[in-house]
């Protein structure tokens, strides 16, 4: 490959083999790497595009991760803070799936609780466990309903 | 019952609160033909909150059907205190057990305990959470007095922090009711309740109002919580509120000749103590009723003996 500022805009822009999700909803870019447990200290090839106009939504943010495609799982949860999202997995610069992400029905051990009453914030040996409603996330254990600011739920 | 447990009144159907209620006035009528059902087995008593009436409740429910209880005692002696998890605690007592009752100040307890153990579980409390065997004594109650059919009933008090108003407004959602809930505002039913009773399938009307005047002609029952001193930041907000959710005579003097008035007790001055003999009280009556219902609940559960058929 050459030099340059082509170059440049090329990694950028492509990625080798791994995953782009793409039409994230603006300045969500860095809790969808959280909620996929990437901060850069494995030595993962991350590129983020924050707030890049777009067509479907006013400002949209990509993720594109080099080396890694995203397991169903993964895709769930995404799901509950872009749900807008598609998924792209790229092997060989090429886009080999496209997908929309989908709403599970529940998501397990990735939120935490905001309920401080609730007994799964203590020292039980129990998983978080949210039901997925249409408006939001719903604790199974004490049923606190969580609408907004799902992300700042995310156990790290 | 479909269900091994009884967690919240939320997984009863009106199918399953008629069995029991059934079940529960067929003991009623004739204790003896349940005094040695269910001799020799123990149901384990786990309370992690003190609670002297909910607990005796079970423990004369359990000894009424034969059977006997063991307590695991005081938290301040037990094993809790030493800082072990009850999802270790209740699989020790499960080893004892024929089935738990478990109060603990904590919301979703009795849903994880339950996930630990084989036998059956009944939540008599999980912090702010359900209580749904209070429920079920409270429906025992109403359907006695004024029926479940076409029923009017008043919620009043601190509908924010009471469990015991938040599992009857469940249940009651199963029927035909017109559910009217009056609170001051700082202490109106939590949104996630009100949600919930909106989505629920049943055919039930839910109103929220600031006073009684207006409903109380319309109400078959009036069911009184307690507004507890300590929810207020200061004395002076709590002394505005509280007076106007107590009920005395001349309170009464627009509601019906059938109302029928009722506490999960204890009652500190929500009720004044004149209404106690006229044929609206039937919050006594109510607390009796704990032993039938809950010898109905714990004989379903023991009798199912845990086999899962959901
Ligand atoms: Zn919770």
């Amino acid at each position: 490959m050459s030099n340059g500022a082509d170059d440049h805009k090329l990694r950028v822009s492509k990625i080798h083999n791994g995953t782009v999700i793409d039409h994230v909803h603006g300045g969500q870019a860095l809790n969808v790497l959280a909620i996929l447990g990437i901060d850069g200290s494995e030595g993962e090839e991350v590129s983020v595009g924050m707030n890049v106009p777009s067509d479907r939504l006013a400002r949209k943010d990509i993720v594109k991760v080099e080396g890694r495609e995203l397991s169903q799982d993964e895709v769930d949860v995404l799901s509950l803070i872009a749900p807008d999202a598609t998924i792209n997995i790229v092997r060989e610069y090429e886009v080999v799936e496209k997908s929309r992400v989908d709403r599970p029905d529940v998501v397990e051990g990735v939120l935490s609780c905001p309920n401080p009453g609730c007994i799964t914030t203590g020292d039980e040996p129990v998983d978080s466990r949210f039901e997925v409603l249409s408006d939001g996330v719903r604790c199974s254990y004490c049923g606190t309903i969580v609408r907004e600011e799902i992300a700042s739920l995310i156990e790290t | 019952m479909r269900h091994d447990h009884l967690i919240t009144s939320k997984q009863l159907s009106r199918e399953d609160v008629e069995l029991v209620l059934d079940r529960a006035a067929e003991i009623d009528a004739d204790p003896e033909r349940v005094a040695d059902r269910h001799a020799g087995r123990l149901l384990g008593l786990l309370f992690f909150e003190p609670s002297t009436r909910t607990k005796m409740s079970f423990e004369t429910a359990m000894k009424r059907l034969g059977g006997d209880v063991v307590d695991m005692g005081s938290i301040e002696s037990s094993s809790v205190k030493k800082g072990e998890t009850l999802a270790d605690t209740v699989r020790v007592i499960e080893g004892y057990a024929d089935a738990l009752v478990l109060r603990h100040p904590q919301q979703g307890a009795a849903k994880m305990a339950s996930e630990y153990v084989d036998v059956p579980l009944v939540n008599a409390g999980d912090g702010a959470g359900h209580h749904p065997s209070q429920t079920m004594l409270d429906l025992y109650t109403i359907r006695e007095n004024a029926g479940l059919e076409d029923l009017t009933i008043g919620i009043m008090g601190d509908l924010k922090y009471g469990r015991t108003v938040h599992s009857l407004a469940y249940a009651l959602s199963n029927f035909d009711a017109r559910q009217h809930f009056i609170s001051p505002e700082s202490l109106q039913l939590p949104r996630e309740v009100v949600y919930d009773l909106h989505q629920q399938q049943g055919g039930t009307q839910i109103r929220e109002h600031d006073s009684i005047e207006e409903v109380l002609p319309s109400l078959d029952v009036l069911y009184v919580t307690r507004i507890q001193r300590e929810r207020f930041p200061d004395e002076n907000e709590y002394q505005q509120v509280a007076g106007e959710y107590q009920i005395d005579a001349k309170t009464l003097e627009d509601a019906s000749d059938d109302l029928t008035v009722m506490h999960p007790l204890p009652r500190v001055d929500e009720i004044a103590p004149e209404i106690d003999d006229t044929d609206y009280a039937a919050y006594f009556e109510q607390a009796h009723n704990g032993v039938p219902v809950r010898m109905a609940l714990l004989d379903m559960l023991l009798e199912s003996g845990g086999e899962n058929d959901e």
